[in-house]
């Protein structure tokens, strides 16, 4: 889930409107930029929008990593259109967060300053190349369970954009899937790989789901606005039900020695996460928070002058324009 | 040299450029200055490296059944036949765009000409790259417009990115037996003959650019016959090429 | 002065005979460029479409479309779909 533990902020409306506001959402009329919504409910979609839009951008990092050595011209072209869509999510994510009222620049440099954040598990390292398969299997996988439900959200240009992205995304899970699988099949070397890739983002990719949030008051604020869906429980009970198998059928082993099938739940009983170092992560210690931030803020820093080039010259044709005119 | 030995270096010339500075710009993927561009080069890459499946993949037939990765990722520096242009580090994203317009302005009028080469195969990798490249000459061209005529600053280093670069070009339009060999028998025309068209075209955007035209016709060379190729490439063969030397034989 | 690049509306005809349809906005410097960032975020160079970008700041809006956005696959990258890779049946749904 690329949105994590958004607060929602409390509304002081006129009742009556607020009323209105909420008969609509239960009846399933989507809400459009120019209708009137609380603030409060403007304000945490702008939260969670653009947080949702920082993990796409962000997440280009670990996986960008690595598309300078893929090992095939095939693998090179998979994962570099991949990342490339992360890229047109976060894009699409921004526009959505821009009928909002805050512009792209803005809501970027939040990102930048640190007033913003993004997902947790963009904090951690790919450090072989079957890490590359276990983001798009587990990551994606994880991010999905969340993203599916969401276009049915209440805000029609949120909705939008997740449903474009889900289309994409289904693309790359099956690719990260079928990457680590020709690992888990291949050499003793590939195998290791893929084992310690599965080690590596077992509990961070579970950990993205966000801590329980069954007595969370913004959870149950959020929900009755159906801006979130599901509880975050219910989430990653899907999500572990859905990869075991998966798992299984790779030979891969599950870091986890108390995973068992529970019968009378029908579920999968698990290990949770080990949350102190979730709240360490979020706090900015993770092993690549600091990097991460840096490499945005470099491409940011950089790029200002090609962005502020190309828009003089196009002021400058459209001045020329005018005067021919 | 015989014919399908010259046909193999003039496939391996274009494949090792489509190879090299497909990688190169997919270095950028997650650090351009604007969502718009990250997701614009990755689309240019992405085109390269397809070509450069085609392209590699013919030679590899000729060459005795290898595959392009066999040729990608198995080589070492003194067989890659690319110009120096293409090797050159990304240096700025002025640079970058740059060096992209000056190779897209020759790729694309080589592509035009091989949609009539004798080789059937050659043409038809031309059909569907020269497509491709007819919008990469307009997006870097407009690009490289937009900067040279932006600001102070960016107008600066278009300048100075096209001082560098410029003495790389003139290896794209040198012409050497292969050459000779290769448009004697129809198949691409001879580099030295597209260099007035190349010109008239560089000329034309660079005056809209504002940018000024070094004089030094003086050319780097090496890369088309494997003489001397720069610093760089040994650099990025061993990152591309890692996990196929690391692990040899396995599959992926 | 603002140096953020205006915000465009992307509308696309997927194919002959059909209408422009919004697909989504993305920033430009000018309409010339908006054009060239829509090919390459929202149809990834399919060739037959026909793009129009028209600045935000000069749509006038009566009441809210809710209609989904159109999805342009692109024909020769066919990794880009999910069923370009080969899931083994006892894998289950993916």
């Amino acid at each position: 889930m690329y949105a994590q533990m958004v607060e929602s902020e409390a509304s002081n409306d006129d009742p009556e409107k607020l009323a209105e506001f909420q008969a609509r959402i239960d009846a399933d009329i989507k809400i459009e930029p120019k209708d009137w919504m609380p603030q409060g409910y403007r304000k945490t979609l702008i939260r969670q929008i653009g947080q949702h839009a920082h993990s796409e951008i962000v997440g280009q990092l670990p996986e960008g990593n690595w598309i300078t050595r893929a090992p095939t011209l095939q693998r090179k072209a998979i994962l570099l259109a991949k990342v490339q869509d992360e890229a047109g999510h976060g894009l699409y994510l921004y526009c959505a967060a821009e009928t909002l009222g805050v512009s792209r620049d803005e809501i970027t440099e939040m990102l930048l300053d640190g007033r913003m954040k993004y997902s947790s598990i963009f904090n951690y390292p790919t450090l072989n190349w079957a890490d590359i398969g276990a983001v798009g299997w587990l990551v994606d996988g994880a991010a999905i369970m969340n993203q599916v439900p969401l276009q049915r959200t209440s805000y029609g240009p949120y909705s939008r954009a997740m449903i474009r992205i889900c289309k994409e995304e289904s693309f790359h899970q099956r690719q990260g899937y079928d990457a680590i699988r020709k690992m888990a099949e291949g050499t003793p070397e590939q195998r290791k790989m893929a084992q310690d890739a599965m080690n590596r983002f077992w509990y961070p990719s579970l950990m993205m789901f966000g801590p329980s949030d069954k007595d969370s008051v913004h959870s149950a604020q959020s929900m009755a606005w159906k801006i979130k869906i599901n509880t975050n429980d219910e989430l990653r009970q899907k999500f572990v039900d859905q990869t075991v198998p998966q798992a299984e059928y790779l030979g891969l082993t599950i870091p986890d020695p108390d995973l068992t099938w529970n019968e009378e739940r029908g579920h999968y009983d698990f290990s949770e996460p080990d949350w102190s170092e979730f709240f360490d992560v979020i706090k900015g210690n993770g092993p690549c928070n600091v990097d991460r931030l840096a490499a945005r803020n470099k491409a940011w820093d950089d790029g200002k002058w090609v962005r502020d080039g190309l828009l003089a010259h196009a002021r400058k044709k459209q001045a020329g324009n005018l005067a021919a005119e | 040299m015989t014919r399908d030995e010259a046909f193999q270096q003039f496939l391996l010339r274009m494949g090792d450029n489509t190879l090299i500075l497909g990688h190169r710009v997919s270095e950028w993927c997650g650090h351009a200055p604007v969502l718009e561009e990250d997701i614009a080069l990755a689309n240019t890459a992405l085109d390269l490296i397809g070509q450069t499946q085609m392209w590699l993949g013919l030679a590899g037939e000729m060459g005795g059944g290898k595959t392009a990765d066999d040729l990608a990722f198995l080589r070492d520096v003194w067989d890659f036949r690319n110009v120096l242009l293409v090797e050159v580090a990304n240096g700025d994203f002025g640079r970058t765009l740059m060096r992209q317009f000056l190779f897209d302005a020759w790729h694309s009028i080589m592509l035009g000409r091989l949609l009539t080469s004798s080789d059937d195969r050659v043409a038809a990798i031309a059909a569907k790259a020269s497509k491709e490249v007819a919008y990469h000459l307009e997006r870097s061209a407009e690009t490289v417009v937009g900067l040279g005529d932006g600001t102070e600053e960016s107008h600066t280093r278009m300048q100075a990115a096209l001082d560098y670069l410029w003495p790389y070009v003139g290896e794209m339009f040198v012409s050497d037996d292969i050459d000779a060999q290769i448009a004697a028998a129809g198949i691409a025309p001879n580099p030295a003959d597209l260099r007035d068209e190349y010109d008239a075209l560089v000329k034309r955007v660079l005056a809209k650019a504002t940018l000024t035209l070094p004089e030094s016709r003086f050319a780097h060379k090496g890369g088309r016959d494997g003489r001397m190729h720069t610093e760089h490439l040994g650099h990025l063969l061993s990152q591309m090429q890692w996990l196929q030397r690391a692990y040899p034989g396995a599959s992926w | 002065m603002n140096t953020e690049w205006p915000l465009w509306e992307i509308f696309i005809r997927g194919q002959h005979g059909m209408s422009h349809r919004h697909v989504g906005s993305l920033h430009a410097p000018d309409a010339e460029m908006a054009i060239k960032n829509a090919r390459d975020v929202y149809t990834r160079r399919n060739e037959g479409v026909s793009i129009w970008v028209v600045e935000a700041n000069n749509i006038s809006a009566s009441s809210p479309s809710d209609k989904g956005p159109l999805y342009e696959p692109s024909e020769s990258k066919v990794y880009r779909h999910p069923t370009f890779f080969d899931i083994p049946e006892e894998v289950g749904a993916m």
